[in-house]
């Protein structure tokens, strides 16, 4: 079995979706596959208001956001197909790939691909981080905010990003007792007004502190705290025991980048932005010009960067078709204005020295 | 039976607590459920709601401890819920290496824990 | 310091405080968002223009005291729920503060609750005097509460029995 399409996007988070939008308004034939029972990927599970401007969408729950995105593909079916329950399981040559699902396996030929695969939790190293109990923050985001359980009553985060202390406020928000945050940098990582937002409910937050061990035979019951100096390493005798039956791990993301490496895209390492991610120019594409990028594949970065991203990769694939037009070009150089405002600031200074990195390494090829 | 242990100190644990880990009343949120259905666990009948993940089902009903691992046995839950990371797979009606934490609960579900790598039928 | 623990000291508080004298007219807005972050919904959420950001949404927002009349509509607004409204004119001993809330169980009007300092320390109990919830809020509420003068710039949460 076959299919065909124009722009094939894979992925349905904020970066997907919006490809597939900007692509379809735009007039291409695309088709839009993700592995879930849903769409939305990540930002279904954000409860909280969203940063940035409020030209968009700023002050508004995120969760909220994703309905908006949603509701703009149901109206464009015309040249908007989606396949969920659906996996991208591999790229064949440069413009065939295999979808799987549980109905069947089939090949789709595209002439563009934008490929939102997101990214995966990383893990931390400590004794007896594989117990029962020990949850990636995305999974208690999950649990508590799709499937309404909570990951238990009493739960230390690991980790103070954004990541760590939003989640922490969320589980408060679900009836969750957060014994405490732990930060192995001397200082805070993530916006100072989400730290100040869970010191005042009572979680204290303990900066230059790590994980030692969990604690516990079948699953957790407790965890080992202990200091850390300003190299990182632990200091002697400053161990202490919390008790808690969950222990959740923000410690930052990493890009989803298989299909790039299958599609002989050229990768590059930037620290900054979470690991490998594929080389890409500001039109969104890689060193594959099939291949497009958005989202947390193209650097771990948030929802709002995700869908402005992806505004761009679905304008430029467009018009790598069917040619130039105004509409396009204005659709790319708003929200090109958007992520240089949204990437301003001192907050933005690692996403931005990530991103020049990038931008170093394409004009060197 | 170590299974059976396990639920009745959750059990156990949560009436100390006072405490069901459902949440039934959210600030933000509002969650729709498929229909109430029964399934067995390591042979004890237990509840779930149609359509949630197996793992989910479990959690909710005090279980987290779903496998042990091949050559150490050590005790496993799920870990990104998203299944990307292979943690949750138990043996669900005979099928061994089931990601529970994205396979939707059907009533009837016979679902064990998986020791180690699980044999594939031919 | 705010950026080891996210706790305010009150030399970080001085920068965004209100004047005594701005205090001793009425209800005002008291903005306690000390970083450069990319925000900017309580520019637009003022009908009184009085709030700024004079180069873009990284720039913090600065009160104008003088415009400002406390009506809070920017407290609900604010994503880092980092705004509050004061009242020191409310009684003689007493002053009345608007926060935003976003759990359950949401107090009601009447109900005596405890008043928490930034560390969660709970320092005085408080009255709720108002509980304003609305469509346009979006589940975030905002509770009046009645606090002694002497804790007005220490109380910032509320737990509720």
């Amino acid at each position: 079995m076959s299919r065909k399409t124009e722009i094939l996007v894979v992925g349905g988070g904020p970066a997907g979706l919006s490809a597939a939008i900007v692509a379809a308004q735009l007039g291409s034939k695309v088709l839009l596959v993700d592995d879930n029972p849903h769409l939305g990927g990540q930002l279904i599970k954000q409860t909280h208001r969203f940063f940035g401007s409020s030209a968009r969408d700023a002050g508004i729950r995120g969760f909220m956001i994703a309905e908006e995105l949603l509701k703009e593909a149901a109206g464009l079916k015309k040249n908007l197909t989606i396949l969920l329950n659906t996996s991208v399981v591999g790229f064949y040559g440069d413009t065939e790939a295999g979808l799987l699902s549980p109905e069947r396996y089939e090949k789709v030929t595209f002439e563009r691909v934008i490929v939102c695969t997101g990214a995966v939790e990383n893990s931390l190293n400590f004794e007896n981080n594989d117990l029962p109990g020990v949850y990636g923050a995305g999974a208690v985001q999950t649990l508590m905010n799709v499937h309404g359980i909570r990951p238990g009553n009493k739960i230390l985060m690991v980790g103070s990003g954004n990541i760590g202390l939003i989640v922490s406020y969320q589980l408060m928000q679900a009836g969750v007792q957060v014994v405490g945050l732990v930060e192995a940098m001397q200082t805070i990582g993530g916006y100072l007004v989400h730290a100040s937002k869970i010191r005042r409910m009572g979680v204290p937050i303990y900066t230059g502190h790590t994980i030692v061990s969990a604690l516990g035979k079948d699953g957790v019951t407790g965890a080992k705290l202990c200091r850390l100096d300003e190299k990182f390493q632990m200091v002697p005798n400053t161990e202490f025991e919390v008790k808690c039956d969950c222990i959740c791990l923000a410690v930052g993301l990493s890009p989803l980048i298989e299909l790039f490496q299958q599609a002989d895209c050229k990768m590059v390492h930037v620290g900054e932005l979470g690991g490998l991610v594929p080389l890409h120019d500001v039109n969104m594409r890689t060193t594959n010009p099939h291949v497009y990028v958005a989202g947390d594949a193209s650097g771990i970065e948030e929802a709002t960067t995700a869908i402005l991203g992806g505004r761009v990769a679905g304008a430029r694939a467009t018009e790598s078709i069917h040619g130039e037009t105004a509409e396009a070009g204005k659709v790319v150089s708003d929200a090109v204005a958007e992520l240089r405002t949204l990437r301003s600031g001192s907050t933005g200074e690692r996403i931005r020295w990530g991103r020049e990195k990038i931008e170093k390494e394409i004009a060197a090829c | 039976m170590a299974a059976v242990a396990d639920v009745q100190e959750k059990a156990a644990a949560k009436e100390e607590e006072g405490m069901s880990l459902r949440i039934d009343d959210h600030p933000v949120l509002s969650f729709k459920k498929g229909k109430k259905v029964s399934f067995t666990f390591e042979g004890q009948q237990m509840e779930g709601y149609e359509g949630e993940p197996i793992a989910a089902a479990l959690h909710a009903a005090g279980v987290r401890l779903l496998r042990h691992s091949p050559h150490k046995h050590r005790p496993r839950g799920f870990f990104c819920a998203i299944g990307r990371c292979s943690s949750c797979m138990m043996e669900v009606d005979g099928e061994v290496n089931v990601m529970t934490c994205i396979t939707p609960l059907k009533a009837g579900m016979v679902v064990n824990r998986q020791e180690g790598h699980g044999v594939i039928k031919p | 310091m705010l950026i080891n623990d996210g706790v305010i000291t009150r030399e970080e508080l001085a920068t965004v405080l209100p004047s005594d004298e701005r205090f001793k007219k009425g209800p005002v807005a008291i903005i306690e968002c000390l970083q450069d972050i990319p925000c900017d919904p309580c520019v637009s959420s003022c009908p009184k223009k009085a709030i700024t950001m004079k180069s873009g949404i990284t720039d913090r927002p600065k009160l104008d005291e003088v415009k400002c009349i406390g009506c809070g509509l920017c407290v609900p607004r604010c994503p880092g729920l980092a705004i509050v409204v004061l009242d020191m004119t409310h009684a003689a001993r007493s002053a009345a503060l608007s926060l935003p809330y976003e759990l359950h169980p949401v107090p009601k009007v009447g109900q005596v609750v405890k008043g928490l300092d930034r560390t969660g320390k709970a320092v005085c109990e408080a009255k709720v005097l108002k509980v304003l919830s609305a469509p346009k809020f979006d589940r975030t509420h905002v509770i009046t509460i009645e606090i002694p003068k002497d804790r007005a710039l220490e109380v910032r949460a509320i737990r509720v029995a």
